[in-house]
Formats: C-alpha cells, structure tokens, sequence
C-alpha cells in the first residue's frame, strides 16, 4: 500500500527541526503541522504576513482580521510577530526561512519545479511559490507519484511552465522519497509495501 | 492641514481620472479599503489598471470594479476566485500581468522608497523573467524588476490618528504598507479615527507622511475562508 496523504505529511514531518521557521504550502503541505515530533519547536510562517501560525479557531471565534495564506480563518500564538508583505517576502528572499514544503504538479530530475498553470486550463497565478522556492533554504515537494492519468510527474524535465529552475531538494511521494542530487534522483526510501521495481517503473527521471 | 473626510466620495474628489494606475492593499478580502472601492465604482472612473495581490470575489472587494467593467487591467499574484474575472480574462477584455507575490510587494515598497528597479531571484527561468534584464551577481542570476509609482493608493488600517499615523491589525496589514508607500497620493479608510497623541509613537505601523487623506466607516469584513477546529469534549 503506497502512503496516504497524513503519510506523506508525516513524512515531511521527518525533515523539520528544532528551532526552524517553516513555510508550509496548500494542500497535503498543511497537514504537516500535524505531525511535527514531539520535542521540537517549529514557528510557521504565513506569507500573507505572520509568523507563529496558530491551529483553526473554535467555532465563533473566527476573525476575519486573521487568516492564512489559503485565506482560511487562524489563531495566534504567544509567539505570533505580524508584519506586512514586503517584509515577509523579504525574510522569504533574504533567505531566512529554513525551509518550505510545497505541493507540486511535475518534478524534474534536475530539481526543477512546474506547480502554478497548466496552459489551456484556467490560470489562478502563482501567488507566493516563485518567491519561496527562489528564497528558502531547503525546498521539499510532497506529492503523487503520477498523475491522475496514471503518468509519472517525476519527469527528466517539466513539460508545465515552471515556478523555478534547479530548485528542489527532496521528494516525497506516495511511492517513496527522492532527494535530487547531481545527475538524477537518489531512492533514500520505499513507502510501506511499495518495491524499488514498482517505484522506478512509475518514475520518469533517472535515479542515480 | 486636514487630512480627514466625511466620505469615500469626497475624499476621492479630484484625484479619480480615466486610465490611472491605482495600488490597492489587502490580501484576499483580508484589509481591503472596502469603502474607497465602493467610492471608485460610484465615480464610474474608467480604464483603470489595479496593482493588488488578488482580484476581490465577484460581489465584495475589487470584483465589484470588474462588475462594472472600470478595470482595464490587473497586476496581481493570484485571481483564483474570481468568475467574472476569469469570464472578462479569458475573453480578452481584461489584461493580466502575474507577478510573484513577493516581487508584487516589493515593487510597490521599491516605488514608495523611490527605488525604480532591483534585481531578484524570484522568476529567474520562468515566463516570469521574459523580457527582462538578467544580470549574474556573484556567480547567480537576477531579473530586473520595476518599483510601482501609482497615482493613487488605496488602503485600509485599523486605528489612525488625524495626521494619518496608522495601525493595522493582525493579518489585515499584508499589502496596506507597500501600496499605501507607492502611491503619489494615499487615501487611507479606517475602523476609528483615534485622537492625535493616544497612538503609541513606537507602535506605529505606518507614519502619517505616507497618508494624505483619511476616512473612517464601518467595514462589513468578510470571511472567504470560515474554518473552524472541534471543541475537545470532556
């Protein structure tokens, strides 16, 4: 059985430590705060301008001063620092937040990343995303192996118009997790159930 | 001098003209200067081009100026709920320049500090860098991206006090500050108009030179998003 979508965020989960401010993508990506390991603090950053990302509110308690970069409804948190978004794509371009997961449409072997149109279909923009992969320390993509078509989206090069050029370090997958190192993908793990055979038939680019 | 007004109406007076590049503040329907759009659709002002992170939904927010049909074109990072937008775009009636959300913020922020261009990384190998100069710094490459000078700024703050001296609450500040900073004037709404001296000068979020006319209203503040956790139970 390949991983599930709180498996892959479990996963990711793995890759955080202590002390790091995090930007966490749409999607799969958001449920990694559920998963972050006991022991460790993590601040999440919200690009819209926050840092110290709190859970949901309860049910009356909403703020419509207060929300995240999906636009969903937030709280604070003791630590919470809000400022405004020249500021916080600064701190995203100067490098200072340690790492972003991030959903992904295509993957290329070279780390390039395609996440934000698909010509012909309707173009929401790429909000955030080119800032973030262009700024960050360390990019990790979560998401399906193939597409719904059944088509590897772990490709030797992105066919979708990209969000950045050599920009990936790592993926993770329903099938498994590749870190992008020099002339391909390295296998670093299988998920559970899933056999090497099985992960490279489904896997476009070369692994090394 | 008297920087406040009794309505989005008169505080627009004179500064409206067909065609001019308008800066807005909010991010979604978080802090957007709700009243000064009301204001700018009841002008009837015409092709306009709004520099704003997102596009409003159709009934609330910028979507009401693409309801009437007085945008001509939108500089923005993200449109995605949005019908009519979508419906005037891909009709051709409406232009679209995506910018990347950051090179968005700082390019207003850039404009507001007089700083024409910068380089970034952000865009560099994508469509986002066609047409742009692309210098190498240091062994990596950049594009060049232009500051935003905008004829008029709208945004929206929490508290000011008369001379415009401005605090913004929780995420509502987003774009607020750059937009307000690019604008060759900056028309600022507020929930309150506070009396001078009962702002702390070192908690203030934006200085009032920024400002240059102010008006207070009531917001409707809407939620696009409402999510909500469980009580745990005992």
């Amino acid at each position: 059985m390949p991983w599930d979508r709180n498996q892959m965020a479990a996963r990711a989960a793995k890759e955080l430590r202590d002390g790091m401010y995090v930007n966490l993508g749409i999607g799969i990506p958001t449920l990694v705060s559920n998963y972050i390991p006991e022991g460790i603090t993590v601040t999440l950053q919200s690009e819209n301008g926050m840092l110290g990302m709190g859970p949901f509110p309860y049910e009356g308690e909403e703020d419509a001063d207060l929300i995240n970069a999906g636009k969903q409804t937030i709280t604070e948190l003791p630590h919470t620092a809000y400022f405004d978004s020249a500021t916080s794509f600064g701190m995203i371009r100067g490098g200072k937040i340690a790492m972003a997961i991030l959903g992904a449409m295509e993957v290329s072997e070279t780390g390039d990343l395609a996440n934000w149109m698909i010509p012909g279909k309707l173009v929401k923009g790429m909000g955030g995303a080119m800032d973030l992969v262009a700024g960050v320390g360390r990019v990790v993509v979560v998401m399906d192996h193939a597409n719904k078509h059944g088509e590897s989206k772990v490709l030797k090069s992105c066919t979708l118009p990209l969000t950045g050029t050599g920009v990936v370090d790592l993926i993770i997958t329903n099938m498994g997790v590749l870190e992008v190192v020099p002339g391909g993908l390295k296998l670093l793990e299988l998920a559970d159930g899933v056999t090497e055979a099985e992960l490279r038939a489904a896997t476009e680019a070369t692994l090394v | 001098m008297k920087k406040i007004y009794g309505s989005a109406r008169e505080a627009l007076d004179g500064v409206l003209f067909d065609g001019m590049l308008i800066a807005a503040g909010g991010f979604g329907l978080c802090g957007i200067p709700e009243l000064l759009i009301d204001g700018i659709v009841a002008a009837g002002t015409k092709d306009l081009t709004v520099a704003s992170n997102n596009a409003g939904v159709d009934d609330f927010g910028l979507g009401k100026l693409l309801a009437t049909r007085q945008i001509k074109k939108m500089m923005s990072s993200y449109v995605g709920e949005n019908a009519e937008f979508m419906r005037q775009y891909l009709s051709g009636e409406l232009e679209l320049e995506f910018n990347p959300q950051g090179t968005l913020a700082e390019r207003m922020r850039a404009g507001g500090a007089g700083i024409p261009g910068f380089y970034t990384k952000t865009g560099v190998g994508t469509v986002i860098a066609e047409g742009k100069e692309v210098k190498n710094f240091d062994g990596q490459d950049y594009i060049l991206e232009r500051g935003i000078f905008a004829d008029l700024s709208i945004v929206k703050a929490w508290k000011a006090d008369a001379t415009g001296n401005a605090v913004f609450r929780k995420t509502a500040r987003n774009f607020n500050p750059p937009a307000a900073m690019c604008g060759r004037i900056c028309i600022m709404e507020v929930e309150e108009i506070v009396p001078t001296g009962s702002l702390d000068p070192d908690m203030i979020h934006l200085p009032g030179i920024y400002v240059h006319r102010l008006i207070q209203g009531t917001h409707e503040k809407r939620i696009e998003q409402r999510t909500v956790r469980q009580r745990e139970t005992a």
